[in-house]
């Protein structure tokens, strides 16, 4: 049994009958016509390829818009979701204000990157997006473009207007468009079939659980951030697909009292409010966790149960002792993620099990957190090396726990105990710190790649713990970020 | 005639020269509706190609098994270098590079066999499941290697002035060191393309991404074996081009071309981004050797360098490269007595091939690192010395020192001191130079760097008869004009200033102008759009054709109103000859019934140029472009991380034809240069595989890579002293080289963490891992030297 694939485009719904579920969004949009997204790179690095997503609030009236790559976004992934292409934007031959902007600030050059530059763009004045630097920064980080350098597409971004719901054609749309998004929405479960590969969309908890009981090899599929490019790179084939992203009891984030607690289908995006609120070290790291497209599809979940040896995310949680919540049938277990990686790539989940949720337990009145990244370019790069510290210091001034998450030094992300262990118990000062450093070289023996070689890994894994130390005595002023001309 | 004084259309024109206009594509840009190759509808039976690419940097292939792709689902057809019915070699300037490996594969990332299937997938997924089996032989990968194996492509050649060895021996100082500078690859954001379609009588019409055509006709006409009438080649424009898409798309071109041939059905080629970086050249990485004598004010006396590019497995263009890089290793300074030595390297790695500044940007960075190290060692500030080795007799120098290596006059020798003046002032360079030493006194982690460089860069095709261009110009009866050109749009805004440039000569609004796709059925046999010099050389050749067209039209005019030549004016859209005046369109459609030619060639050649390459003596340049930069960098001693947290440009580009396109070139190419000698690092691993082959590995800026205070100004006061179009500049490479500025204000704060005692190597690209470990080098020198 296959079904029909539904979302809207260009005010109408599309209806795709016989969809392969590994064909891309971008293939589908460049197939039929759309030719003003481009393909830069496949593996939703470049930007260029960026499409908006709309997708109806908790309360079904509104719209929620946000930027992704198309080119690592199976067709499966839009199905109720109105697509949103540069094709959209202008109205006759009045072109959007974001089109005008880039015009009137001479923003393109060869123009191959200025859809996806569009696209991005009007992501960020749909919601509201300030006109700080930051902020135009943090919402343009995932494209590229060689040849402006950037200045006249700031000061594109700059000089938008703010949103005039009365006349801007989305807003006035908003409700047609709720109401055509309503019309498509899917209660059950989705399949998808076609070219010897399915894909299951199950709608709640107790469909994944049975699906992935009965596929125990499908491919789990949750932003699609990374599996993406095992289509479009590695030329997977992936004949059994379970697409997690639409199971409602997944897409919740509870904010407890000593933790949170994060559904395995949330979004960086969805998670940043709450960690500015909660975790602020950790939101600051997240930000640098590919770039708006990839957040706002990528998950938290995705990260850990992938077990990249780079995965971001995973040295922060393993600092803070996070815990994953695996589910097989009905039954959970709760295991700390520190014993969840068994080898690279390689994890504790069994057969029929999946990740449900990840635990992340706030740092204690009094401690101090840290994570830092350090890669060859601030944006949308993989770590050399990423480490995170949580310091609890005793009544005495000691030491009373350390711990520390590394990535990007070993097959898997790990702790580093013979550290953790040097400094425990001891004084928090230059002297120890110093003295101890030498037991990371117990810890890791980093490896030369493209990235960064062996003994700049060492290095930085020993300097990332003199800045923690800096940092705890409230030596802010050193930041990069701070020390303008 | 009608005997009024003014037509109602008489206004002033709208965009003639001088204007800061939009790109001429910019609404379809921001539209999605400007069509790139893959863009244009597919015509029935299109045909989709892959590749397979050797993974061995040095092989004999000893077989080929093909039998599984050809059974692959969708595949139309299967070649290896054996199905080429014409020549295999398509080297731009010598054999080398064969179109398909034949027998032996040079470098990992060579192509060896070209499928065409039914979709690009299916393609791609049939090119994987060919067997190609390999007896390996021993690999060269880097240009030092080469260096010691004697493997050359082309001899290296000198560039000599005086006793080079005798006045380094003779000065009061004297230093050597090494330098590397890596490579880049050019990512421009549409990879390589073509899409050849069949014709009648065999003919082919093929679609390609290229900054040259006629060398893509070439190419494809030799490996079918059939005349280059037979083969037309198109670009409306490109997604970015840099120099990569100089001589690169003849492959391209070449496997679409067969594969069409073979199967008779249109053949679309695609690169891949991994394919595109794995299989394509990029700029020359260098490896520098130096020794420099000078006197106690840092004055150079004499200098011996050697430049040793890495080339690649064939030669390409890499006679040129390296001949700029040995052009420019004086940059901005009289260098007494000189012996520079070109190496062109052979290794087992990708050929590599023409990138903005061809080869200048690599000899600037060797000069300015060993000016920067004179500085250094007499303990003076960088600038001083950089001042004190300035051309010319003006503010830095002293007469007489107005002549480069190569024996060509630097006839505006003052300039650079002009802008240095301005921008030293304009920067506040002397008050932040101050508050940086407070700065790094009060701070043990973070370390500030200034520094200022300038650029001086030549503008011509070093190879002489690629200095010429033509276009073709027609009036229509309506008074709308077409213009076709040699020239190719990559982004630069080429078409638009032509246009601009035909505009003001016709004296009408813009909007009547329509610059077409390049094609080599309308300007035949035109060089490569590069070198900086596209708007030079077929702006003034678009002029001369308008012009012929115009002076028949002004020779009409005059017999028509019975006044004499020199009465007949072109203004605001209109022709007035004494009381008579008539709109452009009524004198298009007037002189067409009264059967004048509205259609004309124009052919320019660049004066003055010539070069003898054996001798190493001429005058290799029309003209130099100038500008200078000045850059602040902070590091973190802690990561080697960094940010530039104020940038200042000032660029000579006086008599611009399109200030706002300019000012776009200027900022484009500093930020791309800032890439090369920052963030974008090549890395090949121990088997000659290049690893960072897409934008996940491999990182160009962005955004927030701006400098946080970035001041760029356009310099406007004096226009070319050639006779170049409208007195113009050339501004495509130049710019990038003030990214030097970026490079050395780093090497000045690691520098700062020895307290400017200590000699300081910072390698190419500065990644935070070479800035760490160069502060690490710093500080165990510091502490050696103290020792001492």
């Amino acid at each position: 049994m296959t079904d029909a694939l539904r979302f809207v485009l260009g005010g109408r719904v599309v209806e795709v009958p016989q969809a392969d579920p590994a064909m891309t969004v971008l293939q589908w949009l460049r197939a039929n016509g759309r030719c003003g997204t481009k393909e830069g790179c496949a593996e939703g690095d470049c930007g260029a390829c960026t499409v908006v997503l709309g997708e109806l609030d908790g309360g079904g009236h509104h719209l929620r818009y946000r930027a992704v790559n198309a080119c690592i976004l199976f067709l499966p992934q839009i199905d109720g979701k109105l697509l949103v292409t540069v094709e959209d934007l202008a109205d006759g031959p009045e072109l959007h204000p974001v089109q005008r902007a880039m015009m009137e600030n001479h923003a393109s050059q060869c123009g191959f990157c200025t859809p996806g530059f569009v696209m991005a763009l009007f992501a960020l004045h749909r919601t509201g997006g300030g006109t700080d630097d930051d902020t135009i920064h943090d919402a343009l980080a995932g494209n590229l473009c060689r040849c402006t350098g950037y200045r006249p597409i700031l000061d594109a971004a700059r000089s938008l207007p703010p949103k005039d719901p009365a006349t801007d054609r989305f807003d006035r749309a908003e409700g047609g468009l709720a109401t055509l998004l309503r019309s498509i929405a899917r209660p059950d479960a989705l399949t998808v079939s076609g070219q010897g590969r399915v894909l299951h969309q199950p709608k709640t908890l107790a469909d994944l659980s049975a699906l992935v009981l009965a596929h125990p090899k499908a491919t789990i599929l949750a932003g699609g951030t990374d599996v993406g490019l095992w289509v479009t790179k590695h030329l997977r084939t992936l004949p059994e697909v379970i697409h997690l992203a639409e199971v409602a009891e997944l897409r919740t984030l509870v904010e407890g009292e000593d933790r949170l607690d994060v559904g395995a289908a949330v979004t960086y995006t969805a998670l940043l409010p709450v960690l500015e609120r909660r975790l602020p070290a950790l939101a600051a790291l997240v930000r640098r966790i590919g770039a708006a497209q990839v957040r706002n599809s990528g998950t938290l979940g995705g990260n850990v149960a992938n077990g990249s040896p780079i995965g971001d995310s995973m040295p922060a949680l393993l600092a803070l002792g996070a815990e994953l919540v695996l589910h097989r049938d009905g039954q959970r277990r709760t295991v700390a993620l520190e014993d969840f990686y068994l080898g690279y790539r390689r994890s504790d989940l069994r057969e029929g099990e999946f990740l449900e949720r990840v635990l992340i337990p706030y740092p204690r009145p009094g401690d101090v957190f840290a994570t830092w990244k350090v890669s060859k370019r601030r944006d949308q790069d993989i770590s050399a090396v990423c480490a995170a510290f949580r310091l609890t210091l005793a009544e005495d001034g000691t030491v009373a726990e350390f711990r520390a998450g590394y990535g990007g030094m070993a097959a898997t992300p790990a702790r580093a105990r013979a550290l953790e262990a040097a400094l425990t118990g001891g004084s928090w000062s230059e002297a120890a710190v110093t003295a101890a450093l030498p037991a990371l070289d117990a810890d890791f023996t980093p490896l030369s790649d493209m990235r960064a070689s062996d003994r700049y890994r060492a290095a930085v894994a020993r300097n990332l713990v003199l800045r923690f130390l800096r940092h705890t005595g409230g030596e802010e002023a050193y930041a990069l970020e701070t020390a303008h001309a | 005639m009608p005997d009024t004084a003014l037509p109602p259309v008489a206004r002033p024109i709208r965009g003639g020269v001088h204007a800061a206009l939009q790109h001429e594509s910019a609404a379809g840009h921001v539209t999605g509706a400007a069509r790139y190759i893959d863009d244009l509808p597919e015509l029935p039976g299109t045909l989709h190609a892959a590749v397979r690419l050797s993974d061995k940097p040095h092989a004999r292939i000893v077989g080929v098994d093909a039998g599984p792709a050809r059974l692959a689902p969708g595949v139309a057809v299967v070649l290896t270098a054996d199905d080429v019915p014409g020549e295999l070699d398509i080297g731009a300037v010598m054999p080398g590079d064969p179109v398909l490996a034949s027998g032996l594969v040079e470098y990992a990332g060579q192509a060896v066999v070209a499928v065409a299937a039914d979709s690009m997938m299916r393609a791609r997924a049939a090119a994987k499941l060919v067997e190609v089996y390999y007896e390996e032989l021993p690999a060269i990968l880097t240009a030092e290697q080469a260096l010691e194996a004697g493997a050359m492509v082309s001899p290296p050649i000198t560039m000599a002035r005086g006793d080079a060895a005798a006045a380094v021996s003779a000065a009061p100082h004297r230093l050597t060191g090494t330098l590397e500078i890596g490579g880049q690859d050019h990512f421009y954001l549409e990879s390589h393309i073509a899409y050849a379609i069949p014709r009648d009588d065999g003919d082919l019409l093929v679609h390609s991404s290229t900054q040259h055509p006629s060398e893509v006709q070439h190419a494809v006409a030799k490996v079918l074996g059939i005349p280059m009438h037979s083969v037309a080649v198109e670009c409306r424009r490109m997604g970015g081009g840099f120099g990569g898409k100089e001589s690169q798309p003849a492959q391209i071109a070449c496997i679409a071309a067969l594969l069409a041939r073979a199967t008779g059905r249109p053949v679309k080629f695609r690169l891949d981004r991994d394919d595109d970086m794995l299989m394509t050249g990029k700029r020359h990485d260098f490896h520098v050797r130096y020794d420099v004598g000078f006197d106690a004010d840092g004055r150079i006396r004499g200098l011996e360098m050697d430049l040793a590019g890495r080339c690649g497995m064939s030669l390409d263009l890499s006679n040129g490269v390296v001949d700029r890089a040995m052009f420019h290793a004086d940059n901005a300074y009289f260098l007494p007595a000189a012996r520079v030595t070109g190496h062109r390297c052979k290794t087992h790695t990708v050929s590599n091939t023409a990138f903005r500044g061809f080869g200048g940007p690599q000899g600037m960075a060797a000069i300015e690192h060993v000016v920067d190290e004179i500085a250094r060692s007499l303990g003076k500030d960088p600038l001083a010395v950089r001042r004190a080795n300035l051309y010319g007799g003006g503010l830095g120098g002293s007469p007489g020192r107005d002549t480069t290596h190569y024996g060509m006059r630097v006839s505006e020798p003052d300039l650079l001191a002009e802008l240095i003046d301005e921008i030293e002032r304009s920067s506040d360079y002397r008050r932040r130079r101050e508050g940086i030493a407070a700065f790094n006194a009060a701070n043990s982690v973070l370390k500030k760097g200034l520094a200022l460089t300038p650029v001086k860069f030549g503008i011509s095709f070093t190879v002489k008869h690629l200095n010429q261009a033509s276009a073709l110009v027609h009036v229509y009866t309506d008074g709308s004009v077409q213009v076709n050109h040699g020239g190719t749009e990559m982004g630069q805004g080429i078409h638009t200033k032509i246009a601009q440039i035909v505009a003001e000569e016709f004296q009408i609004d813009i909007d009547r102008v329509r610059v077409t796709a390049s094609t080599t059925e309308k300007v035949p046999n035109a060089p490569p759009t590069a070198a900086s010099a596209g708007t030079d050389l077929n702006g003034h050749a678009a002029r001369l054709a308008a012009r012929a067209i115009r002076n028949r039209l002004t020779d009409w005019v005059a017999g028509h109103c019975k006044v004499g030549a020199e009465a007949v004016m072109f203004r605001d859209n209109a022709v007035f000859a004494g009381n008579h005046a008539m709109g452009f369109a009524e004198l298009a459609k007037k002189a067409h019934l009264d059967r004048v030619h509205l259609s004309a060639t124009g052919h320019y050649t660049t004066p003055k140029i010539w070069w003898d390459r054996e001798k190493g003596r001429g005058h290799p340049f029309f003209y130099f472009a100038c500008g200078v930069a000045v850059a602040e960098a902070v590091i973190d001693t802690l990561t080697g991380e960094y940010r530039f947290p104020r940038v200042d440009l000032l660029h000579d580009c006086s008599g611009s034809i399109n200030p706002a396109i300019d000012l776009g070139q200027v900022e484009g190419a500093f930020v791309q240069g800032l890439g090369w000698l920052t963030s974008e690092e090549l890395w090949w691993d121990g088997q000659g595989r290049l690893r960072t082959h897409a934008p996940s590995t491999y990182k160009i800026p962005t955004s927030r890579c701006l400098p946080e205070d970035f001041r760029v100004r356009l310099f406007d006061a004096r226009p070319n002293r050639e006779e170049t179009i409208h007195r113009s500049k050339a501004v495509g490479e130049p710019p990038l080289m003030l990214a030097l500025s970026g490079w050395l204000a780093l090497k000045d704060a690691v520098a700062a963490v020895g307290d400017h005692r200590v000699p300081v190597r910072l390698d190419a690209p500065a990644t935070p891992e070479r800035v760490l470990l160069a502060v690490e080098a710093v500080r165990a020198a510091a502490k050696a030297a103290g020792a001492a």
